[in-house]
């Protein structure tokens, strides 16, 4: 007979060790007897045992189901768990699909139990704040707990509650082992007892637990009151550490009064009359002109974060013909105004070759805030997607209501995209277009022609696109 | 935190409770770090339960119960005497934060009676969410309140920030929410429950952050005589044109300051409790809407029974089913086998052949199971499943939902 003894607690390192020495000795279940005494690792830095046996190969839902059983306060785990390696080795695989196995089965029924018990440690676990500490690095907010799990998962909670307050200074206390974070180091410690100050003046000096008993307390519903459903699901023994659990005998009893009360009144009668003027106000929530619109459009966030500023439309409220581009480049954005880079430039110049004055236009684009993924110091343009161009429509459709142009220009996909709610294929589909409730027309964008390679094409696309320009002036 | 956020508090949460959803779920895991705080998880975490058995996962709160709306079924309503008040947008990222670090809560669920206009309210509401987010770093869960008659862009940028956002449609039909909310229209609702969809669909495909956690909605059952079959086709109608995570039922419950144009005795809760069995039979089981509403009488489901039995009880030719042979459809179908418990048997019965002790370990439900299986070692005779006294047998008095 073997005899293995682990530490108290969840001794994965240990059991690990054991196992293997066992399965290179094939040594039987019914051969080996498992007990638990030695010191718990708490407080104990000694290495685990030395004589590394080989690893041995299992499935990993196995492993899985390992790594949790062992935090199952059950003096049987180890010798259950051995029994299921020792199957799986010996031919059986696929054992654990097999649910309908008793041990199979009892060892998923322990599985659960410590999940359960981890699910609720995370949800039923209250954080006190301490008064503050003499100053510190950190401001001085420190927060301490107490919480009483039925098996060994303070390890195994850690990362959940280190990954949540990671920000936070912060200390766990249980009677099965200690957790203290202090924003950089987990410490993991011995088992302590309930701290004084958590026991007796139930909200000590932390307004924000007697805060929450008041939400706890209004949150309730008397007409439903259903306790039966409300323990199964929190059972009594985690009430003592949750500070608004006190309320609940008088919400329970004060319940059918107050339903009685709520059945017996006669409908009230209003005591104010109808605030007419307000409801009449409501309706009018919409800007009521370009300005305002434009406020808003400031204060809002980019759809895909990045850019500086909002870069809102330019030029006359009433103009013949509104130009509408895709977004604001890498210039537009720094500066704050539309049609200023490169691509501004060769459209201020080709509406001089058409003879149009570009103060006389509104200038705007479909999309309000500049998008570019950083390589090095240059930001490179990003086309907006169509749901982006969608987001971004109800103000471009509104700003044109207060503009009231005869024609609306689309330079380039997107805008006309915008304007149609289609895609378009600009080059096929130039000249004259009607919009939802626009006179249209659609050509190219003028950064398609500083694209294009040669010096001819490009001169040629120039021509078409000022010939555009001078036909859409026409037209208005 | 003083006396006088306390009051307030006190009565935002009691304007905010009517509300039944409550789910942290859905939303992509996310951390706030060093700088910030909180963690998402995926899956959600009740905080505590009230005596009502409802849990607490967020922190529900109106920003304000102030309203210029008069629905009847609302405690909140222009007209209704209850007593008022109005969280400042600090107050509510002070809320939040504090109680979240002392792990209160996944989160905030935020909704508000309307002030001033639609727009302005969204608005308030959109800057908590985005305080929240941009100034503290919060990682947590925010479910936002969508309020159908704001401004397209604002409802999008509170998906920016949102995990989920609902818009309640309260009543299955137009004519309802007619007679009971003037200030509301169907056809608004629904166009920005489209439109709240497009975009979630949209910015997963563009891998953009929208709404993640989806949207969500509420009825309420028992304030007007709609029939159950008409809320589980709205339901059905819901799911499968916005693309609903969850429609959430309300049993109409007795509210202080009551209008009188309501019903002054509430609607069984049990009717909302099989409702939200039906709805997990249309969306997890395969069952249809018409299915459904056949097993009960004149549109309206069976109180004493859960729908899958009384389907089962009104299709008995159909039974009893081969455990070892049945495909996973019709397992589904058997009253008393859970989806869990029917891929556990799918599972294990590639290795062995089933008998009920087996099927005992396989699900909690074997006993009302038992009359509709055929097992390795079992055939009921005489076919149980004839026998007229059938549902008797299988009903256990309820006890689960009485006043005491």
């Amino acid at each position: 007979m073997h005899t293995i003894t682990l530490r108290e607690g969840a001794d994965l390192d240990g059991f690990r060790q054991a196992v293997r020495r066992l399965a290179a000795a094939r040594t039987a279940p019914d051969k080996v007897l498992w007990s638990v005494g030695a010191p718990s690792l708490f407080g104990d830095d000694a290495t685990p045992a030395s004589d590394n046996g080989a690893p041995i190969f299992l499935p990993q839902a196995v492993g899985q189901l390992i790594e949790t059983v062992v935090c199952h306060s059950d003096p049987e785990r180890y010798a259950l768990l051995y029994r299921l390696v020792w199957r799986v080795l010996n031919g059986e695989r696929a054992l654990l699909d097999q649910h309908a196995d008793p041990l199979v089965h009892r060892l998923e029924r322990l599985d659960k139990a410590v999940r359960r018990d981890i699910h609720k440690m995370h949800a039923f676990l209250r954080f006190r704040a301490l008064p503050p500490a003499p100053p510190g690095p950190d401001g001085g907010e420190r927060y301490i707990a107490w919480f009483e799990p039925d098996h060994h998962i303070v390890e195994a909670v850690a990362p959940f509650f280190v990954e949540r307050f990671e920000s936070m200074v912060w200390t766990i206390l249980t009677p099965k082992g200690s957790l203290h974070w202090d924003r950089q180091r987990l410490i993991t410690g011995p088992p302590a007892e309930r701290p004084d100050a958590l026991a007796h003046d139930r909200f000590a000096d932390d307004r924000f637990a007697e805060g929450w008993q008041r939400y706890y307390e209004s949150t309730f519903n008397p007409a439903r009151v259903n306790p039966t459903a409300m323990r199964a699901e929190m059972p009594r023994k985690y009430w003592a550490n949750m500070p608004e659990t006190a309320a609940i005998p008088a919400l329970v009893r004060s319940a059918p009064a107050r339903v009685q009360a709520m059945l017996e009144a006669e409908a009230a009668i209003p005591r104010r009359r109808m605030p007419e003027k307000a409801v009449a106000a409501m309706a009018r929530q919409a800007p009521e002109s370009l300005a305002e619109l434009n406020r808003l459009i400031q204060r809002s966030e980019p759809l895909v974060p990045g850019a500086t500023q909002a870069v809102l439309g330019e030029g006359p409220e009433g103009a013949a013909i509104a130009i509408v581009g895709e977004q604001p480049g890498d210039q537009e954005d720094r500066e704050g105004r539309p049609f200023v880079g490169p691509a501004g430039q060769l459209l201020t110049a080709a509406l001089e070759e058409a003879g149009i004055d570009r103060g006389g236009l509104y200038l705007t684009n479909a999309v309000k805030h500049f998008k570019f993924v950083q390589r090095g110091k240059r930001r490179i343009h990003q086309s907006p997607t169509a749901g982006e161009v969608k987001h971004y429509r109800w103000w471009l459709m509104t700003e044109l209501g207060f503009v009231r142009p005869r024609l609306v220009v689309t330079l380039g996909a997107t805008a006309a995209l915008a304007l149609t709610g289609r895609p378009v294929a600009v080059l096929r589909e130039r000249g004259p277009m009607a919009f939802d409730g626009w006179n249209g027309f659609v050509t190219v964008h003028p950064s398609y022609l500083l694209r294009l390679p040669g010096e001819e094409e490009r001169r040629r696309a120039q021509a078409e696109f000022v010939a555009d320009l001078r036909r859409a002036s026409a037209l208005a | 935190m003083d006396d006088a956020l306390i009051e307030k508090l006190g009565i935002l949460a009691d304007a905010a409770k009517y509300d039944a959803s409550c789910a942290s779920s859905g939303a992509k895991p996310r951390r706030g770090g060093k700088e910030g705080l909180g963690s998402t998880t995926g899956a959600g975490i009740c905080h505590a339960y009230t005596p009502d058995g409802r849990c607490v996962s967020l922190l529900k709160i109106l920003l304000t119960n102030h309203c210029l709306f008069d629905c009847v079924y609302c405690i909140n309503r222009r007209s209704s005497n209850v007593r008022r008040a109005r969280f400042t947008v600090e107050e509510v990222v002070t809320l939040t934060l504090g109680f979240y670090k002392r792990n209160c809560i996944e989160g905030l669920f935020l909704s508000s009676g309307i002030i001033r206009s639609p727009d302005h309210t969204m608005e308030q509401m959109m800057l908590v969410a985005r305080t929240l987010r941009r100034d503290h770093g919060f990682a947590g869960y925010i479910h936002l309140k969508t309020i159908p008659e704001a401004s397209p862009w604002l409802i999008e940028q509170a998906g920016l920030w949102a995990d989920r956002l609902s818009i309640n449609l309260e009543l299955p039909s137009d004519h309802s929410l007619k007679a009971f909310a003037p200030e509301k229209n169907g056809g608004t609702i629904k166009a920005v429950m489209g439109q709240v969809n497009e975009r979630i669909v949209e910015a997963k495909e563009e891998r953009r952050r929208f709404s993640p956690a989806g949207q969500s909605t509420q009825l309420i059952v028992g304030a007007d005589d709609a029939t159950d079959r008409s809320v589980l086709e709205t339901s059905g109608t819901l799911y499968q044109r916005y693309g609903l995570r969850r429609v959430y039922y309300s049993a109409f419950s007795p509210i202080p300051e009551a209008s009188s144009v309501l019903p002054v005795k509430p609607p069984p809760l049990q009717r909302e409790n099989r409702l939200y069995q039906a709805d997990w039979l249309l969306r997890y089981y395969g069952f249809t809407v018409e299915e459904i509403a056949s097993g009960g009488e004149g549109g309206m489901l069976d109180l004493g029974i859960d729908p899958k039995l009384a389907w089962a009880l009104k299709n008995r030719e159909r039974f009893p089913v081969d455990v070892n042979r049945a495909d996973r459809e019709m397992l589904l179908r058997v009253p008393g086998l859970g989806a869990r418990a029917v891929d556990k048997i799918l599972s294990a019965r590639r290795h062995t052949r089933l008998r009920m002790e087996d099927l005992g370990r396989l699900s909690s439900g074997l006993r009302r199971a038992r009359p509709f299986l055929i097992a390795a070692d079992y055939h009921p005779v005489g076919g149980l499943t004839d026998r007229l006294d059938l549902r008797q047998r299988l009903v256990t008095p309820s006890s689960q939902l009485s006043l005491f």
